[in-house]
């Protein structure tokens, strides 16, 4: 009987567990990514666009912050920072690589640190 | 050595804070337009904001088009003072004219639908050129104009609007608005006008405006639930108008059926209900589904001197949106279906025809429209439907609208589309029925009165540029659109001044229109447009131009606004001058020299301005005059001695009728 009831006690936490985990195919992540101009947010969008399982990309300047809705059972929050970091822009997990930031266009310049 | 570093330190840190001071944030205060036109948007749409409409005398929607340059505003008789409005070359029957995207001005509203919807309800209006959206129907072929109105949940509690005019023409307008919870708001909005006096400023014996007066009531409701998704919008709304108009002294009550004196009535009854329910998924904001109601009851009974037109249509009109996108926001699609619903009941009295014309009309229909965004410099909409009409047959609906950013502050669009309609040809040319003209249907065979549909294809390319002259912004514009009808239901003017012939034909109208706006000072704007129209149609004599269509036509408008001074008072200014070439007329050759009109109308000049001065942000008055010139069309009516003659004729209208009319106006608010 106590067998048993491990057990069960067992899958329950592991159906639990599940659950926890379970994958959300409309996750709204907010990420801060650096940026200047309304170029800045064209290339920023565009950068995100081209992971694929992300649905919504919006960069507002003001808050310097990336609204994203991303599949996550395809991709995660990392993944895009990386392909933003790509193309120049520095994000909260990720840095731009110094080659990347020097190819933007002067207005696009935003202050590091 | 620490000592150095220390100071070394010292001017280091003074000199990131004199940077951080230099880097104030920069407010930049941009002047909203009272026409925005988008470089991002791919149809090419222009949106009149309320700032705009603020700007002319302006009563009710057909006039609120007196200082847009796509549009040309005309009277289309002498007696009802109706303006009607033409884009592209194209009357108004060609486009769709939709209220928050729900189509209001068709069938028997086609004639005086506009005048039916007050100025002061309007919250924008957006006029798109090119075949309109396969969402909304597949009626719209040379353009679309939808007019949104003021929601309940951003209103304010108390409007109040009084207008007079030299043409005794007064108007009340009155809004009410409460919000009843977080969730629910509503607005009540009462329009009233009247004309009282019998105006005759060309002394040909025939009233120059309608006597009239207007009931309008619309009682809207809004329930807003922003975290579970829901937006609803309920409206119930309810329109008399009655028009009296003919010889001055024409009395309703002793002359009407009578040949003492000519006189004309069109009394309107219109009752609606719609409804817009929308639901946003509320983890996925590109998500949503619409579903949007309307049911109408209108009813016109009219007469025009012996001649009589009673219509009553009953409609109802459903439609079910689905949107959303597909892998990401770069690609977006609407889907759905739709409803129609028309019970006409016609009753028609002219000389050679006299009967009813009641016909039930439904249509169903599934549309589905893609949207491509690079997010960068290119979009498209592309857009089909198909739709089962019990009268036009199974029929598919191709639209296509295209649009590019060559470069900084550019754009290049295309368009092309395909529309088909049933032509209301007596709803449509009501002022033929102020005549002594004999209507012939010369086709038989079709299912429309004996016509077949009209068929058009609309192809358009626009180009604009943003630039700087002077320092002061400017931009400079083209479009170029093209209609060609496969089949059109023609009304034939040049077989004779009595006769008003009806049958299908082939035509093509070309329209190419130039436009320079510049800022020339601060708060001082300059807009510039010349129009150039080719329209041909197949007529039984010949391929010849359209009647009152005028091939070239200039406009401008200079609008000036002093500085908002504090308690919120200013002045602006306005002037709108117009340019019209000549315009062929139909044929009157016939006709009896003092009857007969040339081949051709003068070209004439019109001229408008207004002086708004705001004295608080609650308060404000206006003044102006329309037809400063006072230019007035040497013959309006035609046989105006004897209406009941065979030369009667009040519809060969190509410049105003009334001259000098000054008005002037308040309007009050409690925030």
């Amino acid at each position: 009987m106590k067998k048993i009831m491990f057990v069960l006690f067992l899958s329950l936490i592991g159906f639990a567990s599940q659950a926890q985990e379970k994958k959300s195919k409309n996750a709204k992540k907010d990420v801060e990514v650096r940026g200047n101009c309304e170029m800045c947010k064209k290339r920023i969008e565009k950068a995100a666009y081209t992971v694929p399982g992300v649905k919504s990309a919006e960069w507002h300047q003001d808050d310097q912050t990336l609204h994203l809705i991303l599949n996550e059972e395809k991709t995660n929050d990392l993944e895009v920072q990386k392909a933003i970091a790509k193309v120049g822009h520095d994000t909260e997990k990720v840095r731009a690589a110094d080659e990347d930031y020097e190819k933007l266009h002067t207005c696009c310049s935003y202050d590091r640190n | 050595m620490k000592k150095h570093i220390s100071i070394f330190l010292l001017l280091f840190l003074s000199f990131n804070a004199f940077a951080q001071d230099t880097l104030q944030a920069v407010k930049v205060e941009a002047k909203s337009k009272s026409i925005r036109k988008s470089y991002k948007s791919v149809t090419n749409t222009a949106v009149m904001t309320s700032k705009e409409l603020l700007k002319a005398a302006c009563c009710n929607l057909a006039e609120s088009f007196e200082t847009n340059p796509s549009i040309d505003v005309n009277f289309s008789d002498a007696l009802t003072g109706t303006k009607q409005i033409k884009m592209l070359g194209l009357t108004s029957p060609y486009l769709m004219i939709t209220e928050e995207n729900i189509p209001s001005v068709r069938g028997a509203s086609q004639a005086y639908g506009l005048s039916f919807t007050p100025g002061t309800w309007i919250e924008s209006i957006q006029i798109t050129k090119g075949a309109g959206s396969v969402v909304n129907g597949y009626e719209s072929i040379s353009g679309q104009i939808n007019t949104e109105l003021i929601k309940p949940a951003s209103d304010i509690p108390f409007f109040l609007n009084a207008y007079g005019s030299t043409d005794s023409r007064f108007e009340l307008n009155t809004h009410f608005n409460k919000k009843i919870s977080d969730k629910w708001s509503s607005s009540l909005f009462v329009h009233g006008n009247t004309r009282v006096s019998k105006n005759d400023m060309n002394h040909d014996h025939f009233l120059d405006n309608p006597l009239g007066k207007q009931i309008n009531v619309l009682n809207r409701w809004q329930y807003t639930n922003a975290e579970k998704g829901w937006v609803s919008f309920i409206n119930f709304r309810y329109m008399k108008d009655e028009k009296q108009t003919g010889e001055l002294e024409f009395d309703k009550d002793r002359d009407k059926g009578t040949t003492n004196y000519w006189g004309s009535e069109i009394n309107t009854e219109k009752f609606d209900v719609s409804t817009k329910l929308g639901y946003v998924f509320p983890d996925m904001p590109f998500q949503s589904i619409g579903f949007q109601n309307s049911l109408n009851m209108h009813k016109q009974d009219s007469y025009f001197g012996l001649n009589q037109y009673d219509i009553t249509q009953k409609s109802y009109y459903s439609n079910l949106i689905f949107n959303s996108i597909i892998d990401n926001t770069m690609n977006k699609f609407a889907t759905g279906l739709n409803f129609t619903y028309d019970d006409y009941n016609e009753y028609v009295k002219v000389p050679n025809i006299a009967g009813n014309y009641d016909r039930i009309d439904t249509s169903v229909g599934a549309f589905f429209e893609y949207t491509y965004d690079n997010t960068t410099n290119f979009s498209l909409v592309a857009g089909g439907r198909v739709d089962k009409h019990n009268r036009l047959g199974l029929f598919a609906t191709p639209r296509l609208h295209i649009r590019y950013n060559p470069w900084d502050k550019a754009v290049l669009r295309a368009s092309v589309g395909r529309g088909k309609r049933s032509a209301n040809i007596f709803a449509e040319n009501q002022q033929l029925f102020a005549s002594s003209r004999v209507f012939d249907i010369l086709n038989q065979s079709g299912r429309i009165y004996g016509l077949d549909a009209e068929i058009a294809w609309n192809y358009g390319v626009s180009f604009m540029q943003g630039f700087l002259l002077f320092d002061k912004s400017a931009d400079i514009g083209f479009d170029f659109y093209r209609t060609d009808f496969q089949n059109q239901a023609i009304v034939d003017l040049y077989a004779g001044p009595q006769q008003a012939l009806f049958y299908n034909g082939k035509s093509y109208a070309n329209s190419l229109q130039v436009e320079f706006n510049y800022e020339l000072a601060k708060h001082f704007n300059l807009r510039t447009a010349y129009k150039y129209y080719d329209i041909q149609t197949e007529y039984l004599s010949g391929n010849i131009e359209r009647p009152l269509q005028a091939k070239h036509r200039f406009f401008t408008n200079l609008a000036y606004e002093t500085h908002i001074v504090e308690g919120g008072k200013q002045w602006k200014f306005d002037f709108t001058y117009n340019w019209m070439g000549k315009q062929r007329l139909p044929n009157t050759a016939s006709n009896p020299a003092m009857e007969r009109l040339g081949d051709y109308s003068p070209a004439f000049s019109l001229m408008n301005a207004q002086i708004t001065r705001t004295f608080s942000s609650v308060f404000e008055m206006y003044a102006g005059v329309e037809n400063l010139g006072n230019y007035k069309q040497d013959k309006a009516i035609l046989g105006s001695h004897d209406p009941f003659g065979p030369h009667f004729d009040t519809s060969i209208i190509y410049a105003p009728v009334f001259g000098q009319m000054f008005y002037a106006g308040l309007r009050f608010k409690i925030k």
